[in-house]
Order: structure tokens, then sequence, then C-alpha cells
């Protein structure tokens, strides 16, 4: 009994019921819920409901998922489910099969995420747009900030001019030496020295060095990032070392992260085997292939720009919270 | 020797950083959407207290230090080394001065202090919050003057010089709190 008083005394944080947002802050959050349906009501964007478990997931080398397993009719001996990191495979079948416009506000699921900005558990605003490029659909993205945020019009900067403004270094000729010394002169980690995957130190370096220091006084769009950053972007076809990729930031936060879809399913199949095989050689397990995604492409993907923009981010700007756990009822701690 | 990975990392963990014990004093996340993750931490190296703001990749794994924290009653100093003895199981240990640093001013026989060992050795002695030494010079002061004016100097008998109440005198005993280095109250005797 006394072993077991100090031990809670000693380890145990209070237990609270407690959500960790106001009342307040959930009906305001509530609030730009409504004005977002609002926004694309307007639009003729259409609201679509997609499941959050898959048989398949992301290949993506950086993103970790969560996997569960259902057991039941047709499916005795189990079948592995993954919570999706976003709904971007349903929602392009979706538009394979004819959709049109669509727009989704629905909870993603990120292992290994946590932090100000993070839970592990969150709900994401990602949209469609046929006949789009991402030119057009960072246009459409301004807009929304405008009404939720009330920011001014958005600046927009493409990667290698923000890499060169902000750090004199252009970041698709620099060399792998080149970008380590940057890092270095600016004392990024000690791992910098022998780190030998080029897109990590450019990441390094936009982190700490430049989302920091832009889009403070307004939102900023960065745009072009590297093909070898493309994920599931269009490799622009007049400079093929850049992807049409786009990044909205705003006061240090990543907000949105959006592309000028690729719609060819050969090409896409090769990013998922060449993710695959970095994950391999890193010591990760390779991920099921998304078949369904790809036999969706190959019926054919129209022409479109998609985003995935964070709603907790996003409530976080509106309202002028510092932590992302102030905008959830409850967060990974308190669930 | 077992590894912790960025994971692990909260505030206090001990583990080794460029071949020296050092402790989290924060950890920060950062991972863009599509990307490597980041860790921010600050740490504090255990022996040369020297703190360090780094970088590094999520993922990235890292030996935990043997450092273990106990209290033990300072005994004497030959000049050389500062005995330190457990007075449950009678045993001693011998502290060189670099763990003392300036905390040395504070010691005084039969505190209870707290030392940090690393591999069993002591790096850092961290002496009571509260000490209670006694003044062996100080300025004459006014009677009647109360704490809250200006003060003056006193040596205490480890050599420590604090600022006292103009009303204390040579020969009584104060309450300093180490960490500050400030006065508390004088000890009646």
């Amino acid at each position: 009994m006394i072993a077991g008083f100090f031990i809670f005394k000693k380890e145990e944080a209070p237990m609270t019921w407690q959500p960790t947002a106001t009342i307040d802050t959930l009906k305001q959050r509530a609030k730009i819920l409504a004005q977002i349906r609002e926004f694309f009501a307007l639009r003729d964007v259409f609201e679509v409901d997609t499941p959050a478990m898959s048989q398949a997931t992301v290949t993506d080398v950086h993103l970790h998922t969560f996997a569960t397993e259902f057991v039941g009719p047709g499916y005795a001996n189990g079948q592995k489910l993954y919570l999706q990191t976003s709904p971007e495979f349903h929602m392009k079948r979706l538009l394979c099969a004819g959709s049109g416009a669509i727009y989704q506000i629905c909870k993603s699921f990120r292992n290994e995420e946590s932090g100000r900005y993070h839970n592990p558990e969150f709900t994401m605003l990602e949209w469609y747009r046929p006949g789009f490029d991402h030119v057009a659909l960072m246009a459409e993205m301004d807009q929304l900030l405008q009404l939720v945020l009330r920011t001014l019009p958005s600046d927009k900067m493409s990667y290698q001019q923000v890499f060169i403004e902000q750090l004199g270094v252009d970041p698709l000729t620099a060399d792998l030496e080149l970008l380590r010394q940057t890092a270095m002169a600016y004392d990024l980690g000690d791992f910098v020295a022998t780190e030998s995957n080029k897109d990590t130190l450019l990441q390094l370096l936009f982190c700490f060095k430049i989302e920091p220091h832009i889009g403070q006084e307004r939102p900023i769009m960065i745009y072009d990032f590297p093909a070898s950053q493309a994920a599931l972007a269009k490799i622009c076809p007049i400079d093929p070392r850049v992807a049409q990729r786009f990044e909205v930031y705003y006061r240090s936060i990543e907000l949105a992260n959006g592309f000028h879809e690729l719609t060819d399913a050969q090409e896409q199949q090769s990013r998922f085997e060449a993710d695959n095989q970095q994950r391999i050689a890193q010591g990760l397990s390779a991920q099921p292939i998304d078949v369904k995604l790809i036999s969706a492409l190959d019926s054919g993907l129209p022409d479109c720009a998609g985003v995935a923009l964070g709603i907790d981010r996003l409530v976080m700007l509106a309202l002028g919270k510092k932590h992302i756990n102030q905008v959830l009822g409850f967060d990974i701690q308190g669930c | 020797m077992a590894t912790v990975s960025t994971n692990d990392f909260k505030n206090g963990l001990k583990l080794m950083f460029e071949g020296e014990p050092s402790t989290i004093l924060d950890n920060e996340t950062v991972k863009p959407g599509k990307g490597q993750a980041f860790n921010r931490v600050k740490i504090r190296k255990l022996i040369s207290g020297k703190v360090l703001e780094k970088t590094i990749k999520a993922g990235e794994s890292f030996e935990l230090a043997d450092v273990m924290e106990c209290s033990l009653d300072f005994l004497y100093s030959d000049g050389e080394f500062w005995h330190f003895m457990n007075p449950e199981t009678f045993e001693q240990i011998a502290a060189e001065e670099k763990a003392l640093g300036d905390n040395i001013k504070w010691l005084v026989e039969q505190s209870s202090c707290i030392i940090t060992l690393w591999n069993d050795n002591p790096i850092i002695v961290t002496p009571p919050n509260f000490v209670e030494l006694e003044v062996t010079e100080t300025d004459p002061g006014l009677k009647g003057d109360t704490a809250g004016t200006g003060g003056k100097p006193a040596t205490l008998i480890t050599g420590a010089v604090v600022r006292v109440p103009l009303f204390i005198q040579i020969g009584e005993v104060i309450k300093v709190d180490t960490r500050t280095g400030e006065y508390v109250s004088r000890v009646s005797k």
C-alpha cells in the first residue's frame, strides 16, 4: 500500500477527465468548420466521406502508419487494415469514377507524431479540383485563408527563390558537399557531416533556417519543390528538376500541402516501388502498394489539383492558440 | 549499454552526448508533412555544465548514461579529495575538487549533499538547498536595522561571501539559500 502510494505520487501526472480545449474554443472551432463547408457549397464542391481504414497504405518513407485487424464474415483469418494517413487514395478513386470537384473533412492518423503542432490523430481538410493546376489551386487556397484567418493576400515564391533569398544557396544546383557545409555553418547537428541524403539536408535547412523567417505577416505559398520531393505531384514539363507541388506556411506553421496531381499510373507505381526500396534500405518494412489506386489511375484520373490542410493548425492560427491540445477536445494524453 | 531513441526523449533523461553524460532540458519535435522528422533538444552536459541546443535526426539512438543520484553526508576534506559517507551503510566515497566547483563554499561537515555518480564516480556535488553557517567577518552594523535595506557583505566560516542585513554581527549563524547564494534568516542559538 505504502509503496503504491509513493509510486503514484512520484510518477503519475494527476488524472483529469476534462477536455484540453475550452468549450468556448470548441464552439469557435465548429464555426470555422461551418465556414469551410459554406465556402465549398458556394463553389459546387461536394463533401465526401471515405473510409478511415484501408487494406493498403502509403509507402512514404517518413510516414508511420497505425494498423489494426478485421476479423469477421469473409475474413475468418483476419485482414490487416491501415488507418489512413490522409484520405488521398480513396478520394482519387472517386475522381477516377467521375465525381468531379470534391472535399472532405476527416480524421487522419500518423504514428510517431506528437508535439506542439502534432497529435497522432488529427483533422484534415482535403479537396480536389478537376481542371485546376497547382497555381489555380493556390489562388483558391488563398481565398479560403483570407476568409477564415482574415489574412492579407498570400505571398508566393518558388522553393528555389526562397532558398536563394534566405540562405544564398540554390537548392536545385547545390551538391551534397555545399548543403552539408551550409548546414554545418548553422550548427544544425552533428549528423550533418556524414549525411548522404540531399533531401534530408534541404528539409533540415528549410525547417530551421527558412520556415521560421517566412510568412510571418501574411501566409506564403512555396511552390515547385525539387523533383526528388515530388511525392504525388506531376513533374514540371518545362523544368524537370522541379515538381508541381506547393506548401503553405503562416507564422512558422506548415499549414497545407498541394499537388498538380500525378495522373500517370505507371509512374505512380514506380514511385511507390522506389519508396519501398528506400524503406528497405533504411531497415523499415516495405508497405503494401495500393493496387486499387493504381488500377483507378490506369482507368484515368482527370487532370486535377488537390491539397490537404491541417484543420487543427488552422484553428490554432485563427484563435491564436500556442499548442494543438488547446484546440482539441481530447489530445493523445487525454483520450 | 542500453540505448534510447528520440521517441524516448523527455526532460531529465540522462544520456551520453559527445562522450559526456548529459541531461535533456527541453525537447521539441519538428516534422514536415512530407519529409524527415528532427528533434531540437536542449541539453546540459553534466561535467562541464555547458548548455547546448542540438538538432538530431528523429530515430537516431543514443547510449543511456549510467547516472544516479544519492544522498551522502560530507565528512571532511584532505585538501585533494572531499570525502562523503552513506549514513546508512557507512560506505565512503571521495570526490575531486572539480565535482564541487563553486559549491565548495557551502560545504560544512555533517551536511547532507546530493552526489551525482556517473559509472560510480562522483561528478557533481550539490549542497543542501539551505545551509546554516557562522559569520566570521562583517562590518559592525546599526542596531535596530531590519532586512530590506541594502545590507552589507559578510564572510562565512566556509569562505563564502553573502549580503546580510546590517544587524547581523560576527559570530552569529545565518541561514543561506545555496541555489541563489542569498541570506534567508538569522538562526537563534
